[in-house]
């Protein structure tokens, strides 16, 4: 497939908005429940869901620009019952709102802004499902076509989330930092875990869709001479990268590196120094690795209309 | 219950490309149009198009294939690309089975061409519409037209008549027999997307001669003696041996 | 504006088109087409369903012709170039057509008051020959001529001056009733609709279809059997092929002695003078002069000689007899026979590449095919010699070959094998086989001659002759007293005797050389010759715009007609904006290559539906307009007043003489419009062919629909309509004594002509009486281990014979070329898929990109014609990938060989027709250096736009017609 940014920015961006707002409700109920000891204001979670909301605002800004007709876009939550894009159109803005309520409730000190976090935090984890089912439901997309899109989808939004709470909550408890850093860290290692997964999975794909069975002719050697058309079409603009071999593999140690790598060193020095520049450092740089990992998601999709557009004459 | 389709037979297919611009020259003044061509006269010329005729080789030389392959949409039985639109624009009818977009509803979001594995959606690139071969469905019901012009631009054109088009729920239909009685066959069976549309295999029409087929009694060389018998005088076998 | 959903396609009105029905011009075919107009817009094209020749179907060009009708290279006013610029530099002003005429009329004057061949016509097109033609005979020149010299002349003189009649438009395989189908040398779509439409029957049917051809894409792809061949060695294999059919006695005896020469004696005293001509009975009844029947047979049944075709009688066809006079002489079948002996399988697979035992396997197919799947049909008819048949017998093998046996020097022989072969199994106008098309078959060889010399040419007198023809003997050539070229093409002359399309592709560099002479105005109608209609394609443009010493041009005024800019335009003193298909009248006149059927003539006509682009005016109104103000006889009045009003005037009154009832169409004739063929100018024509779908089709009674050279009732009927002058049989010239005739001129053994020292051993030679093979000509003169592999060309289908390579629907689809090459071929010179690469021939190079290919022979390298365009040119874009990444594979070509032991340089043609030998190239493939710019070589200077020519191209076309808008 050929990565489309908007969609890039789409994902990372409510990933870590989604993430953020998990953290910042697991933090209010882990204070309810007494588990911990932190107590942030209502000021931490007033600012912390107006990020949250600000990461998803931009991350639905972004995906207009995905749309040809984006004045239609309003169309798009009809189909709920069998489409996962309806169903992310639907619980996109319900978290929103919902984040927004969150911070609302906060600021005016309502008495059900965990109810409402709950609500939240659900919504959050549905959109995940949501994000992860758009790709892991086509099924012949076999690089994702597998429940470890969705897990990855989760996890990775929440790494980036936490590591972005750590960054957050070292601005005003220390102690907060240290639980959101460690967690950011196992989670962030947990993606690495996830993620590398994915990609021992889909190296050793073998593909289902061949020339044999993309023509019905079941001949050891096929080779196409012409795709009828010479200079590009939708199929080769959309499904292609066009770039090298070369470049997909910098790309995906590239993003092992920012995403994974980096970020665990980086929030394990910000929580040692008790550093918020390097925690913010952490964010920045897990947030670039995921740019480039979220293009790779994209780009290693090796979609079966690409075996009838292979050679031009 | 009906399902409209194409069934496309190889055999004959000889990759004219007369299905490929009629049914663009139909097609960007019907109600599908207006499909846009960017670059016409400039580099890279590309533009939007329902049908192709791509071409492969099969085998190698000299024992060679080249197999001409049109590919429009294949209105699935289970269309993929329906139930992933968000907003109902991609639909299947229920009367004749044929997939369509409803233009007017379409974001172009582009998913419907990501759930299609066959690539036969293009995004308009000026209306930013999804669109795809509509079985001429402006054309096959048109009472306007004489019945026998009732059929898609492609069929019509076909010089070949390498394209049949019929309904394949309907086992008396000249496409349906063809699949039956041809061996016809769907693309990429293995996604259980069941398409309508079919494809009829190479055929290849051998002849044998056999020795004892060539010389026939009325052999014209008889007349024409072209194996005249040696002259009586030359010596023969009697005339050099006794038993 | 309202909305309509997909959704419910009834909700909205149903809409009704205007449809007017006309005849495509997309490419040569003439398919009957129906134009849809929205408000008076063309919304649609399709096949007209009531049309003979598609019977409704279409092709990609047909369907694209919205496109022609939008292309932004259109011309719009006549031009001319501005005082004081260099031709080639692109600078026209714009004139008014009636300056054009002014101007043309004054210079043509003077030229005919003087010279008349000083003025040269050419046509890119062949189908509009009788009025071109006409024109020229008219005017007095006898330069003029169409591109069949550079198509595939040798196709029609090989066959012609074998069975009379030929492929195409003059004949075709019976594919509804053939059983077995080989088609040989034809490239990718020749020809377009009614060959697909046949061919899926054919294999509906269960036909065999079997493909011979270097290359396999388009119709072969779909062949049974692919036969891989070199190119330029079809004869050797045709000939084995004949070889083996002869010697397993596979042959149809019966047709051979009746309907050919095979049994027909020919004198063999190797000293006489008259040596190798047929015996002729002093006594007997030459029946027609001009091709005398007088013949001996030797009777099989009385072993005695007799007059040929005597009742009762069956010739030997072996044998060597003598005359009462001593004379030895043979059947012609003999000297065939003599001729094949050596032509082995074997012999054939070492030039051919096809393996012996395919050979031999191939010809086992078709003549079991041809003798035991007989056909028979219950149609009684009489032959020539009053023999009457109660059925027609039909063997079921057929052919179709075009320009891959044409384009080649060794071509002619090449196709005569082709033709004996048909002859052999028995095949010719029957079920099955191979039928004519009328107005054939013709005379061998037809009766229409050139000019006879210089004396044909004479101030203010129309030409003595017609400029085109086929030459029966030395007499028949147009050369002067000293054997000398008396056309600017040196057609009919000794060099090309039988060169009965001309030879366009010389004209250019003969002019510019002034041999045999200077001529002074050029005239070229949709001719690409600054491109990809020439040889030598560079130099050519150079020789356009070079001047004498004296700085005048050496071609001091070229005209050209056309309606879009394309490459020739550039180098164009005075450009005609001419006018598209849709915007013109237009007549496939059976005085011309009409659109017959195998079961009778038809002709068709063009009408307009839509109007003329800006002042663009037809090419033919043009001609009208200046043969009237010329005073030509054909145009004016005796007292030379205008006679036509316009070109759709001229073809209902014309007659070719006062009286004839014969015009250009044979449809609706007659006062009433109740005549077929012959009749009298019908004032209205136009309307009847209107209403009739644009075609006439007159079918032959069954009786009269086989056999047709031999056909008296055929005969008869076409003598009656005058379709034909004579009604004598048309026997198959399995022996050609034209040919002889010339031999004997060139062995000084015949009173008369002879040709010029140096010519004489090359007539001698290639005017051999019975098919030969020889390499081709260039292959003689070439290294060819240094230049290994041939190299060919075709057009794709979707731009087969087309005009408008700019069509913006069709440039999607062949934006650029490439050179296909075999992958081992390629691996071994170290080339991979998709690299840039050098093809290189011994007249020059090309830089292009390399595909492989599995379907083409090893030693064989290949590519699309004409999609390589000029920068510029066509209007298309200077980085348009035709122009950075097309290239033209005519650089490699050259016009013209050295004759070898002289100085003197020859046409790279045929040298019995003239006809181009374009695949006859040799080359060498290397990689090119990964220094190099990615892009095609040679590169020219971008065209300038013309005035009148769009200034901006669309960068986005949404084509969607007419004010019944669907979607705001």
């Amino acid at each position: 497939m050929n990565p489309a940014f908007s969609v890039i920015l789409l994902t990372t961006l409510t990933g870590a908005a989604q993430g953020l707002f998990l953290a910042l409700f697991g933090c209010e109920l882990a204070h309810a429940l007494n588990l911990s000891a932190p107590t942030p204001g209502h000021d931490f979670y007033v600012v912390g869901a107006l990020i949250s909301l600000a990461l998803s605002g931009a991350g639905l800004i972004a995906s207009f620009f995905h749309l040809g007709r984006p004045e239609r876009a309003w169309r798009s939550a009809a189909m709920w019952r069998t489409s996962w894009l309806s169903r992310e159109v639907i619980v996109l803005p319900a978290f929103m709102a919902t984040t927004a309520l969150y911070a609302l409730g906060h600021a005016m000190g309502w008495p059900l802004s965990l109810a409402t976090g709950a609500i939240g935090a659900v919504l959050a984890l549905a959109l995940f499902v949501c994000t992860g089912m758009i790709y892991a439901c086509l099924k012949f997309l076999q690089e994702w076509a597998t429940p470890l899109t969705v897990i990855n989808y989760m996890v990775l939004g929440c790494a980036s989330g936490l590591t972005l709470a750590s960054a957050y909550a070292a601005l005003s408890e220390a102690e907060l930092m240290f639980v959101m850093t460690s967690l950011a860290i196992a989670l962030t290692l947990t993606g690495l875990a996830t993620r590398s997964a994915s990609l021992l999975r889909n190296a050793r794909l073998r593909p289902r869709s061949s020339l044999q069975t993309a023509i019905g002719i079941h001949h050891p050697r096929i080779a196409q001479r012409s795709q009828g058309l010479m200079g590009g079409s939708f199929n080769t603009r959309e499904f292609f990268h066009h770039k090298t071999l070369q470049f997909l593999r910098s790309v995906k140690w590239t993003f092992l590196l920012l995403a994974f790598v980096l970020p665990v060193l980086l929030l394990s020095a910000g929580a040692a120094t008790a550093s918020a520049p390097l925690l913010w450092l952490a964010f920045a740089v897990q947030y670039i690795g995921l740019l480039a990992e979220r293009w790779y998601f994209f780009a290693q999709a090796n979609h079966p209309q690409n075996l009838y557009y292979q050679t031009i004459s | 219950m009906t399902q409209l389709a194409l069934v496309i037979d190889l055999n004959v297919c000889v990759g004219c490309q007369a299905c490929v611009t009629s049914c663009k020259s139909w097609n960007t003044s019907g109600t599908a149009g207006s499909l846009a061509d960017l670059n016409p006269y400039d580099e890279d010329p590309t533009g939007t198009f329902f049908n192709r005729v791509q071409t492969f080789e099969v085998g190698s030389y000299p024992n060679t294939e080249t197999v001409h392959f049109p590919k429009s949409c294949l209105h699935c039985e289970d269309p993929p690309c329906v139930p992933v639109c968000p907003t109902g624009a991609s639909y299947k009818r229920a009367e004749d089975g044929i997939v369509l977009v409803d233009y007017d509803k379409c974001i172009g979001c582009k998913y419907c061409s990501w759930a299609c594995p066959y690539g036969v959606r293009e995004l308009d690139p000026e209306r930013k519409e999804m669109t795809k071969c509509t079985l001429c469905v402006d054309r096959i019901y048109n009472e306007a037209l004489p019945e026998r012009d009732r059929k898609p631009a492609c069929v019509l054109a076909c010089p070949t008549s390498a394209r049949i088009f019929g309904d394949v729920h309907d086992p008396d239909s000249s496409a349906s027999k063809a699949i039956r009685e041809r061996g016809g066959y769907q693309l990429m069976p293995e996604w259980g997307t069941e398409p309508s549309n079919h494809y009829l295999p190479r055929r290849k029409t051998e002849m044998t001669i056999r020795p004892d087929q060539i010389v026939r009694t009325d052999n014209p060389l008889k007349v024409d003696g072209l194996k005249p018998m040696p002259d009586a005088s030359t010596p023969a076998l009697d005339d050099a041996a006794s038993w | 504006m309202s909305t309509v959903r997909l959704s419910n396609p009834h909700a909205e009105p149903v809409e009704e088109l205007d449809v007017k029905k006309t005849t495509c011009y997309m490419c040569a075919c003439r398919c009957g087409i129906r134009v849809h107009l929205r408000n008076g817009e063309v919304r649609y094209i399709d096949g007209n369903p009531d049309h003979p020749l598609n019977q409704g179907v279409i092709c990609a060009k047909g369907a694209s012709g919205i496109m022609k009708q939008q292309s932004p290279a259109r011309l719009t006013q006549p031009l001319i170039r501005r005082p004081g610029t260099e031709r080639g530099a692109g600078e026209f002003d714009e004139i008014s057509w009636e300056e054009v005429f002014v101007l043309l009329a004054e210079r043509l004057k003077k030229l005919r008051e003087t010279d008349p061949k000083k003025f040269a016509l050419f046509t890119g097109r062949d189908q509009m020959q009788a009025l071109t033609g006409m024109f020229a005979k008219q005017f007095g020149t006898p330069n003029y001529a169409a591109h069949g010299g550079f198509c595939s002349v040798n196709m029609a003189a090989g066959m012609i001056y074998t069975i009379g009649g030929s492929f195409w438009e003059f004949g075709g395989p019976d594919l509804e009733r053939s059983k077995l189908f080989i088609m040989i040398g034809t490239a990718e779509d020749h020809h377009s609709n009614p060959m697909k439409v046949a061919l899926s029957k054919f294999k509906r049917n269960g036909g065999r279809f079997v493909s011979i051809n270097p290359v396999r894409t388009g119709y072969s792809a779909i062949a049974d059997e692919w036969v891989p061949i070199k190119p330029g060695t079809d004869g050797a294999l045709l000939l084995a092929l004949c070889h083996e059919i002869i010697a397993k006695g596979l042959y149809d005896r019966e047709f051979l002695a009746r309907y050919t020469n095979a049994g027909q004696l020919v004198m063999q005293n190797p000293d006489a003078d008259d040596f190798g001509l047929f015996a002729m009975d002093p006594q007997g009844d030459p029946v027609n002069p001009d091709y005398p029947h007088n013949k001996y047979w030797w009777d099989r049944l009385t072993d005695k000689l007799v007059p040929t075709h005597t009742p009762g009688a069956d010739p030997r066809l072996r044998g060597c007899y003598a005359l009462p006079d001593g004379t030895p002489v043979k059947p012609a079948f003999q000297l065939l026979l003599d001729r094949l002996k050596s032509y082995t399988p074997e012999w054939a697979e070492g030039i051919c590449g096809v393996p012996a035992d395919t050979i031999r396997r191939l010809a086992h197919e078709m003549g079991v095919t041809a003798r035991d799947q007989k056909i028979h049909l219950p149609i009684s008819w009489t032959d020539s010699w009053g023999v009457e048949h109660d059925h027609v017998t039909g063997n079921p093998v057929s052919f179709h070959a075009m320009r891959g046996l044409a384009a080649h020097s060794n071509g002619f022989h090449t196709i005569r094998a082709l033709a004996i072969l048909m002859s052999l199994l028995g095949t010719i106008d029957r079920p099955g086989g191979f039928r004519h098309k009328a107005p054939f078959p013709r005379a061998i060889p037809p009766i229409a001659k050139p000019p006879r010399g210089p004396q044909a040419v004479k101030p203010n007198s129309p030409l003595d002759g017609m400029p085109l023809g086929f030459p029966a003997d030395p007499a028949d050539l147009c050369v002067d007293d000293e054997g000398r070229p008396v056309r600017i093409d040196k057609g009919f002359s000794w060099e090309y005797p039988l060169s009965a399309h001309g030879l366009m592709h010389n004209v250019i560099t003969n002019a510019w050389r002034g041999d045999p002479y200077p001529i002074d105005t050029l005239l070229i109608f949709m001719a690409n010759m600054a491109w990809n209609s020439t040889m030598n394609t560079s130099e050519v443009r150079q020789m356009l715009n070079s001047k004498g010493e004296d700085g005048e041009y050496r071609i001091p005024f070229i005209v050209v007609c056309d309606a879009f800019q394309s490459e020739m335009t550039g180098f164009a003193d005075l450009i005609l904006p001419d006018t598209t298909y849709l915007e013109r009248h237009d007549v496939m006149s059976i005085l011309d290559r009409p659109i017959s059927e195998f079961d009778g003539p038809v002709d068709s006509v063009r009408i307009p539906v839509v109007e003329p682009k800006g002042q663009c005016k037809p090419f033919q109104e043009v001609l009208i307009e200046l043969g009237s103000r010329l005073g030509l006889p054909a145009f004016v009045r005796p007292d030379g007043s205008r006679k036509f009003r316009d070109y759709p005037d001229f073809i209902v009154n014309y007659e070719t003489e006062p009286g004839s009832g014969i015009g250009f169409l044979a449809g609706w004739r007659g006062v009433d419009g109740q005549k077929a063929i012959r009749g009298e100018p019908n004032p209205k024509q136009w309307e009847m062919y209107a209403k009739n779908n644009c075609v006439f089709h007159y079918v032959l009674p069954a009786s009269y629909q086989y056999m047709r050279n031999w056909n008296k009732g055929y005969m008869e009927w076409a003598q009656r309509v005058r379709m034909r002058r004579d009604a004598d049989p048309i026997l198959i010239h399995l022996y050609s004594d034209v040919m002889q005739r010339f031999r004997l001129a060139a062995q000084g053994r015949r009173p008369g002509r002879r040709p010029p020292p140096e010519l004489r051993e090359r007539v001698e030679k290639y005017f051999d009486p019975l098919p030969f093979y020889y390499p081709p000509l260039e292959s003689q003169s070439t290294d060819t281990t240094r230049y290994p592999l041939n190299a060919v060309t075709q057009r794709p289908m979707a731009m087969y014979h087309s005009w408008d390579s700019q069509n913006a629907w069709l440039r999607q689809i062949h934006a650029h070329n490439y050179l296909h090459v075999n992958p081992a071929t390629a691996r071994a010179a170290g080339i991979g898929d998709g690299d840039w690469m050098w093809v290189e021939s011994p007249w020059g190079k090309v830089r292009c990109m390399c595909r492989y290919s599995e379907a083409v022979e090893a030693g064989t390298v290949w590519t699309w014609n004409a999609i390589g365009k000029a920068s510029n040119a066509w209007n298309l874009g200077p980085m348009a990938n035709e122009a950075r990444k097309g290239f033209l594979l005519n650089h490699l070509i050259s016009e013209e060989l050295p004759m070898q032991g002289t100085s003197r340089r020859m046409s790279n043609s045929d040298p019995v027709t003239g006809q181009a030998a374009w695949y006859d190239v040799r080359v060498r493939i290397y990689r090119a250096g990964d220094d190099e710019p990615k892009e095609s070589w040679p590169q020219f200077e971008p065209m300038k736009t013309l005035p009148g020519v769009t200034k901006t191209r669309p960068g986005v076309l949404t084509y969607f017609v007419g004010n019944w808008k669907k979607r705001s």
